[in-house]
């Protein structure tokens, strides 16, 4: 298989070693891609896109961490960003590279809600959706500029 | 006292009569008074809504999130197997074979379905579109959305999947389906109010999660054009509410 082993280093300090492919896979029409995570952000539950879109089956997925699917291509600050912002009790969203399990990306417009059950965030719900090309142009050219800022 | 019910104003029409015989049916089989009013538009039904003039109602998605949300609602059931989509469609005749092929300043047809309307143009972002980008124009029906389509006074209409398969072949012949999304958990709920007692919620529930085991039940579920209520939890209704929450976000050009 083509591509290359890398280090992803995430925002919180722990890393993984992943297999990156430059194919890219494109978002389905008329779809969404929802998935659920507790407050720690591990995954309870996920729709069949989901599935499709990851490649991984869902027993791979349930109780794990949703920086499962961190590309190296996304910088830190926008997962810090994003925690930052949902932990607050507001709505997050952003252009995302996804890592999918053979290595292949897909990129996804993404929001995240806090899900606020009796006056508590009792989770968060992330809605992935089609994306303009124009702006995923746009956010590789953010993100470059990102990650050289946090890898000097 | 007579619980006021009431249905979401984008059922189809031809259905009209089986609300009234399900009303009938749900009267007896609770032994509940009930009266059964619809309006024809989202804005009078609201109106009523805002007076607190309604104990029951088949809730559109849009509706059912403020109604829980703010208003104390809580759900009884879903009916089974049936979610709400949309179909995005331009005419055969017209420049436009993909959604990205639509540019900004296109014009929108559409009715006021507030839960259609809400995915109907988060299934234009593909495009870049928007509403500050674009241009809606706002009709009764969904055969006008396909009208202003075939007369040219559009480039784009939303339609209630239901809506566009019920459209006669003649029209749907000369209309071009762009996309037609398929979210799944974006439903219709029937909702309690707050004057419902917790008791008769859990005996109508309970009624209509029968509803389709006898032969009388069938026949009052198929008036209406729906197979069966299953179980929808609050916790469903209020994921649901999440979801749209998070398409009513509109991402704008950074």
């Amino acid at each position: 298989m083509d591509g290359y082993q890398t280090r992803i280093r995430y925002f919180d300090g722990h890393s993984r070693d992943a297999l990156i492919r430059e194919h890219e896979v494109p978002f389905p029409d008329g779809r969404l891609i929802v998935s659920r995570t507790d407050t720690c952000g591990i995954i309870t539950h996920c729709n069949q896109a989901f599935v499709e879109m990851s490649g991984y089956p869902e027993r791979e997925l349930i109780g794990q961490p949703h920086s499962i699917l961190r590309h190296p291509d996304m910088p830190r600050a926008a997962f810090q960003d994003l925690w930052e912002t949902v932990q607050a009790g507001r709505i997050w969203h952003g252009h995302v590279k996804n890592l999918r399990k053979d290595g292949s990306c897909y990129w996804v417009l993404a929001t995240v809600i806090p899900n606020v059950r009796h006056g508590r965030i009792a989770g968060y719900t992330s809605v992935r959706r089609k994306p303009a090309r124009s702006r995923i142009h746009e956010s590789i050219a953010l993100y470059a500029r990102l990650r050289e800022a946090e890898n000097p | 006292m007579t619980l006021q019910m009431t249905v979401s104003p984008d059922f189809p029409p031809a259905y009209i009569a089986g609300w009234y015989i399900f009303n009938t049916w749900l009267q007896r089989q609770s032994g509940l008074p009930i009266h059964l009013t619809l309006y024809d538009s989202f804005a009078a039904q609201r109106a009523v809504l805002a007076q607190g003039g309604i104990d029951l109602i088949y809730a559109n998605p849009y509706d059912a999130a403020f109604l829980v949300r703010e208003c104390g609602f809580v759900t009884l059931a879903a009916p089974c197997n049936r979610a709400d989509e949309v179909v995005l469609a331009g005419t055969q005749t017209g420049p436009v074979n993909t959604i990205e092929d639509l540019a900004a300043g296109t014009v929108i047809a559409r009715t006021d379905d507030p839960d259609v309307n809400l995915m109907g143009m988060m299934l234009l972002e593909p495009a870049a579109l928007h509403a500050g980008n674009t241009t809606a124009i706002t009709v009764d029906s969904y055969p006008l959305v396909a009208k202003q389509l075939l007369q040219g006074h559009a480039g784009i209409g939303f339609f209630l999947e239901e809506a566009f398969d019920s459209l006669s072949a003649l029209v749907r012949g000369q209309l071009r389906e762009l996309v037609r999304s398929r979210i799944s958990v974006i439903r219709h709920v029937l909702l309690a109010g707050p004057g419902v007692r917790a008791q008769q919620v859990e005996h109508l529930t309970t009624l209509l999660l029968a509803m389709d085991q006898d032969d009388r039940g069938q026949a009052v579920l198929e008036s209406m054009n729906l197979s069966g209520w299953e179980a929808h939890s609050q916790e469903d209704t209020e994921f649901m509410i999440d979801l749209m929450d998070t398409l009513d976000t509109q991402v704008l050009p950074g």
